[in-house]
């Protein structure tokens, strides 16, 4: 043997180099992190069998999120969101907003209605949000998602003041607790999919946000965002910075004629036009608008890998792409 | 409750006066029992929701046109004019006027399946606008609609093939516009009617319009007979515009007109001051003075200027009409005079005018010794209706730095027009005589026109004459904190201080004259009994 330090390992029991031995050795640190929050280390299972308990009222749809909205909770937020949230919202999604404009003239409490792909949805839009709304702005979060155990459903309540909302129905307790906070002069962020897209495509609105603005009487604002779901789609963990637009539409005012159905369908095509601007120009947008021809957000009615396929084709058309060349990476304006 | 407009009579407990001196202002003593301060109407309320107001006003348009919706069919031509940079002062924030008004038109073209539309930025003779300030004026949404596949254009007075010669009025007017205009099946003018000028059919017979026809009311004779041209029944300016508009209508050019006004809120909220009487001032109100004048003597000339130059005026808008050209404009002049228009008993000796930073013809730009005089005595001297604030033979102090000092992108010709014809004469008769043609033609000034962004060669000639009225009309013009030599240049006098101006002046009105102080920006227009 000849070369060989004293005290070293021989070769067959060095530390793995190769990319795959890496990849083998991160994921067992995974498996042994999995097999410690499983039971008996982690909570065990409820047997189908057996009947559950009564729910805990305290959390789910019962969650109680008022304190969220007193006077030190909304400061702690407001710090939070500046020092926390937002610089790195920013560094991660570097977003631009557009349409702003279209609310130059109007101040008052908005249901603001967007497109859902990402958990960074919520918190970039609280980002962007002109302060005048984003000040005295809840936003419905799904009550079984994020109020199911008490420190989720207070990281959300503090973080996003997220009230808990059902998602399969409206039920008077969720849609109670809404109405008042609007009636009350709050404006309100919720996504109307009911959920995170799957694939990247929108999914069928369901009524809740027309309703509330039916029942309160308040302007729905549509808003679309696109690129989260790139740097976070569902089922990701880890974000991959990227390039985000956000676009948002003019105020719509509610049907006089209490028409809720009718509305949602409203809102989801508006939603689908500012969709349909980023991907070309406004006018081109405005003449298929005008013609019925805007294409649906939820994609084509086809398999998945051609759903797929089709997403990547009008991602590639879709407004500013992630760009590579900005600082730090490259220092020219 | 909006208040009016107000003449305060100086007394000895009147405090200082606020007085534009370029960019910046300076507060000054008038002499008591023989001064007064004319001071704009507060800004009126802004509609609640101009938007709405913009749809209505497309949907039920005056005089004899139909709705907007009526006249598009797909497969017509559809021309969108707008105003250029020159309007509002200062540039107002986003969204403009003009950005709501396009769009609003663009929604109902869209419904109506029309393709083939053109925007046409009005520039008559000014320079061509850049993006970011096109992209200011119309909004990023029109603006990547239309300027990417060559449907946003600048109109060019000097561009043979882009002209049509539309004919000739019964005054011998050559009527001369926008080819692609002319010949669309519609075209659809958006307006900012700042003041009682704007607008009617001086939007398109001037912004569309080509030399040869500019030439016919850009003149001494028709400026010295617009008294003034804020009056439209006593302006040969609008006369000119008018029968030239109406030979437009009769040849079959249909034009429907989009006119807005808006309120003269001028200043963000940091500098409310400089549109408040110095009486009322607030403790904010006096360090917010005192700062900016501290922080504005530590800048330089440039930095000021870019300074001055970034402010976007809270405009908002009061009215927005739309339909048959004279029935709109009609309805405007009143909502513009409704916001502007001071009454004021009589004339006096001498008037001061304290120059802001910014004219039509200087939107982030230089203010030129060229158009030092233009604001001073072309608009600011004649925003009256009735008759000028200061009597025949009486003297005009301005108040403004005067740098002798020219931007030379923009203002190419003005540097020529100040060495070569101002150095020989300021009459403005001989002026037009002697070189107007040889700067209107020449070939390089028309090339930067044409492809850079310069006015046109002719430009500083139009600005002298705005001012010829009173030029005819004053005894002297005296300019206070101007550079000497470019003062001189210009035919003034110069004087350090409001107190030698007055002292200068008494030689031609005689001691103790009687003075007017008119306090703008904000604009408002003199109504002299």
């Amino acid at each position: 043997m000849s070369g060989q330090l004293p005290g070293a390992h021989s070769p067959d029991k060095r530390l793995p180099v190769t990319a795959r031995s890496w990849a083998q050795a991160r994921s067992g640190v995974r498996r042994r992190i999995r097999t410690a929050s499983t039971f008996p280390l982690g909570s065990p299972p409820w047997p189908g069998t057996v009947e559950l308990p009564p729910a805990d009222k305290t959390l789910g749809v019962h969650y109680d999120s008022e304190w969220a909205r007193s006077p030190f909770a909304r400061r702690a937020r407001t710090a939070l969101q500046a020092t926390v949230a937002n610089p790195l919202l920013r560094a991660l999604t570097s977003p631009s907003v557009r349409g702003l404009d279209r609310l130059a003239h109007f101040d008052e409490p908005a249901i603001f209605v967007a497109n859902h792909s990402s958990h960074l949805d919520a918190p970039l839009i609280l980002s962007v949000i002109p302060p005048r709304w984003r000040d005295e702005l809840f936003v419905a979060g799904a009550a079984d998602y994020f109020f199911d155990t008490h420190p989720k459903a207070v990281l959300s309540a503090l973080a996003l003041n997220a009230v808990p909302m059902e998602r399969q129905r409206v039920s008077r307790t969720s849609a109670g607790r809404a109405t008042q906070l609007l009636d009350d002069g709050w404006s309100m962020l919720i996504f109307p999919e009911g959920g995170r897209s799957p694939d990247g495509w929108g999914q069928p609105h369901r009524p809740g946000a027309a309703w509330l603005a039916v029942r309160s009487s308040v302007p729905v604002v549509p808003l679309y965002l696109e690129g989260t779901a790139r740097i976070l789609p569902k089922g990701s963990r880890r974000p991959k910075p990227g390039h985000v637009t956000v676009n948002f539409g003019a105020p719509i005012l509610p049907p006089s004629d209490g028409d809720s159905r009718t509305f949602a369908r409203t809102i989801e095509d508006a939603i689908a036009a500012l969709a349909d601007e980023l991907a070309g120009d406004w006018y081109a947008a405005r003449r298929r608008a005008a013609a019925g021809t805007t294409p649906p957000l939820s994609g084509p009615d086809a398999t998945a890998w051609r759903r797929s396929w089709a997403l990547g084709a009008a991602r590639t058309g879709a407004g500013p792409k992630a760009d590579s060349s900005r600082w730090p990476w490259n220092h020219r304006p | 409750m909006t208040r009016p407009g107000f003449v305060l009579e100086v007394d000895r407990s009147t405090p200082p006066i606020l007085t534009w001196h370029g960019e910046g202002f300076r507060l000054e003593n008038l002499p008591a029992g023989r001064s007064r301060v004319i001071y704009p109407p507060e800004p009126l309320e802004s509609l609640r929701d101009p938007d709405a107001a913009i749809r209505e006003a497309l949907a039920s348009p005056l005089g004899d046109s139909k709705p907007l919706r009526e006249l598009l069919f797909p497969g017509m031509r559809l021309t969108i004019a707008f105003d250029d940079i020159s309007l509002p002062l200062p540039p107002m924030r986003r969204p403009d006027n003009r950005q709501r008004v396009i769009e609003a038109v663009l929604d109902i073209a869209a419904a109506a399946g029309v393709d083939d539309v053109a925007l046409i930025c009005a520039l008559a003779l000014h320079r061509r606008m850049t993006e970011s300030e096109l992209r200011h004026a119309i909004g990023d949404r029109v603006y990547d609609s239309f300027a990417p596949i060559g449907r946003l254009l600048q109109h060019d007075a000097e561009d043979p093939e882009g002209l049509i010669h539309i004919g000739v009025t019964e005054r011998g007017e050559d009527v001369e516009i926008n080819r692609r205009a002319a010949e669309s099946d519609l075209i659809v003018y958006v307006n900012i009617n700042l003041v009682a000028m704007d607008g009617g059919h001086k939007s398109v017979a001037t912004g569309l319009a080509s030399y040869r026809s500019l030439r016919h009311h850009h003149n001494v004779k028709t400026m010295r007979h617009s008294k003034s041209f804020m009056d439209p029944e006593h302006s040969a300016l609008h006369s000119s515009n008018w029968r030239m508009g109406r030979l437009l209508a009769a040849s079959g050019v249909k034009i429907f007109q989009i006119e807005t006004t808006l309120n003269n809120d001028a200043f963000p909220s940091q500098t409310a001051f400089l549109q408040k009487r110095e009486w009322e001032w607030s403790a904010r109100d006096r360090a917010s003075y005192v700062a900016s004048t501290r922080a504005l003597s530590l800048l330089t000339p440039r930095a000021a200027r870019s300074l001055f130059q970034s402010i976007k005026a809270p405009h908002a808008m009061t009215s927005v009409y739309a339909g048959e050209v004279e029935a709109v404009h009609a309805e405007t002049t009143r909502m513009v005079h409704r916001q502007q228009l001071v009454e004021v008993q009589g004339q006096t000796d001498v008037a001061i005018f304290g120059l802001p930073h910014i004219c039509p013809y200087n939107v982030n730009s230089i203010m030129n010794p060229i158009l030092v005089m233009c604001m001073g005595l072309g608009y600011l001297f004649n925003l009256y209706r009735g008759r000028p604030i200061v009597r025949e033979g009486g003297v005009a102090i301005l108040s403004h730095p005067t740098p002798w000092a020219f931007h030379p992108v923009h203002h190419p010709s003005y540097i020529d027009f100040f060495e070569e014809v101002l150095s020989e004469t300021t009459d403005p008769v001989v002026i037009e005589k002697n070189y107007e043609q040889r700067f209107a033609t020449d070939e390089w000034y028309r090339h930067l026109y044409r492809t850079s962004h310069a006015y046109h060669g002719v430009h500083p000639f139009y600005m002298w004459y705005w001012g010829a009225h009173a030029l005819e009309h004053l005894g002297r013009v005296i300019v206070v904190g101007g550079n000497r030599k470019a003062v001189r240049r210009l035919g003034f006098s110069p004087a350090s201080t409001i107190a030698d101006a007055l002292e200068m002046a008494s030689d031609v009105v005689g001691d103790e004259p009687t003075i007017s102080h008119f306090h703008c920006p904000p604009i408002m227009i003199a109504d002299v009994k």
